[in-house]
C-alpha cells in the first residue's frame, strides 16, 4: 500500500525555479562583492534565496521535491539575491540583519539543507568570511 | 544631534549605574519641567486646541488618522509590554494586531512623498511583525528592534496622539544599542525582561 502510494506521488510534478537571465537587480551586480564571498553566497544560499535553483538529481523523487519548492517559495518570500537592488535601504537594512543574525546562530543554511547539500554546509572559516563582509555592507548603508 | 544623543547614552550599564545620582537629579529637572507644561496646558487648553488644529493641518493628518495611529501605538505597547514580560505568547498575539493594524494605517492624506515613505515603512514593520508573530523570544526581541526604529520613524510622519517616551538601551545588539517607545518615563527593558529591567534610559519625549 504505502509502496503504491510512494509511485503514485511521483506523478506530481513541481513547479521549477529556473531562469537564465540575472536580473540586473542581482545583490552580486550592484555591491562590489570579493569572489570568495560571492562563491559562498551563490553556494549556499542561492538555491532557495534566488530565481535559480540548481536542482539535485533527487528533486524528481517526491516528496523530496515537494519539500524543496515549499523551501524555496518560502526562502524568496523573505529574501530574494535577485531582487536586492529593488529593496529600499531600510528593507536592505532589515535584511542584511537577519542574514548576519540567522547565519550568526547557525540557522541558515538550513540543516535540512546541508544534510543533503554537504557544500552549502559553512565552515567556520566560510561563516567569518561572510559575517564580516556582510557587516561591512550594513554598516556602509 | 541624534549622534550626539546617542554619544551621550552609549555608556554601558554598569557606568550607568555609577551616575545614577547624577541621572536622578536630571530626571527631577525634567520632572519639574513637565509639570510646569502640565500646568500651561490646562491654563491654555482653548489656545491649544486651536494650535492642535494648525498642526495637524500642516501634518496633513485628521481625526481617523489619528485613530488610526492610536491602535498601531497601541498593538506596539502591548508588544513592547509582553517582551518586558518575557511574555512570547503575549507578544506574539499583539504581533499579529499589529500587522493588521499597519495595514489598515490609511496615508491617504499625506503628500505623495510621506505616502512613499510611509509605504516602505509599513512594508518593512509589517514583515517584522510577522516574524514576532511567529518566532521565539530571542528572534522577536531582534525584531523588534528595527520595528521600533520603524515605528518611530512612522511617528515622525504621522504624529502621535500621545506623550510616548523614546528610550534607548546600550547594550541590547552587541553593545550597538537599541531603542523602544513606552508609554512612561520608568525604565522597563523590553531587550532583556527581568534579566535587566532597569537597563536604558530615555532619550527623548515624543508628543
Amino acid at each position: 500500500m504505502l509502496l503504491v502510494g510512494f509511485v503514485g506521488i511521483q506523478f506530481f510534478s513541481t513547479s521549477r525555479n529556473q531562469s537564465d537571465t540575472i536580473p540586473k537587480t542581482d545583490f552580486m551586480l550592484v555591491n562590489d562583492v570579493p569572489k570568495q564571498v560571492e562563491n559562498i553566497i551563490k553556494t549556499s544560499c542561492y538555491d532557495c534565496h534566488s530565481n535559480n535553483t540548481d536542482y539535485p538529481w533527487y528533486n524528481k523523487v517526491q516528496p523530496v521535491a515537494w519539500f524543496l519548492e515549499d523551501h524555496v517559495t518560502h526562502g524568496k518570500e523573505e529574501l530574494n539575491f535577485n531582487e536586492w537592488a529593488d529593496y529600499s535601504n531600510r528593507r536592505k537594512n532589515s535584511k542584511l540583519k537577519s542574514i548576519i543574525s540567522q547565519i550568526e546562530n547557525g540557522e541558515m543554511p538550513l540543516w535540512s539543507y546541508t544534510l543533503i547539500h554537504r557544500e552549502a554546509k559553512l565552515s567556520e572559516d566560510k561563516r567569518k568570511t561572510v559575517l564580516d563582509w556582510v557587516s561591512k555592507l550594513k554598516d556602509s548603508l | 544631534m541624534a549622534i550626539a544623543l546617542v554619544a551621550l547614552t552609549a555608556t554601558s550599564c554598569k557606568d550607568a549605574k555609577k551616575e545614577h545620582n547624577d541621572e536622578d537629579g536630571h530626571h527631577s529637572e525634567q520632572m519639574d519641567d513637565n509639570s510646569h507644561m502640565d500646568g500651561a496646558m490646562e491654563e491654555d487648553h482653548s489656545k491649544m486646541d486651536h494650535g492642535d488644529m494648525e498642526s495637524s493641518d500642516k501634518m496633513m493628518g485628521n481625526a481617523q488618522h489619528a485613530s488610526k495611529s492610536t491602535t498601531l501605538i497601541a498593538n506596539y505597547l502591548d508588544l513592547k509590554n509582553a517582551l518586558v514580560s518575557d511574555d512570547k505568547d503575549g507578544a506574539a498575539k499583539a504581533g499579529e494586531k499589529l500587522e493588521g493594524s499597519l495595514k489598515n494605517l490609511d496615508t491617504s492624506k499625506f503628500s505623495d512623498e510621506q505616502q512613499d515613505e510611509l509605504k516602505d515603512i509599513i512594508e518593512d514593520a509589517t514583515e517584522h511583525a510577522e516574524h514576532i508573530a511567529k518566532s521565539d523570544i530571542g528572534h522577536q526581541r531582534e525584531h523588534f528592534d528595527v520595528l521600533s526604529k520603524d515605528v518611530i520613524d512612522l511617528l515622525a510622519i504621522t504624529g502621535s496622539d500621545r506623550t510616548l517616551y523614546q528610550a534607548y538601551c546600550p547594550m541590547y545588539n552587541n553593545n550597538k544599542g537599541a531603542q523602544w517607545l513606552s508609554a512612561t518615563k520608568e525604565i522597563k527593558n523590553p531587550y532583556y525582561g527581568a534579566k535587566m529591567m532597569s537597563c536604558g534610559s530615555v532619550q527623548k519625549e515624543i508628543n
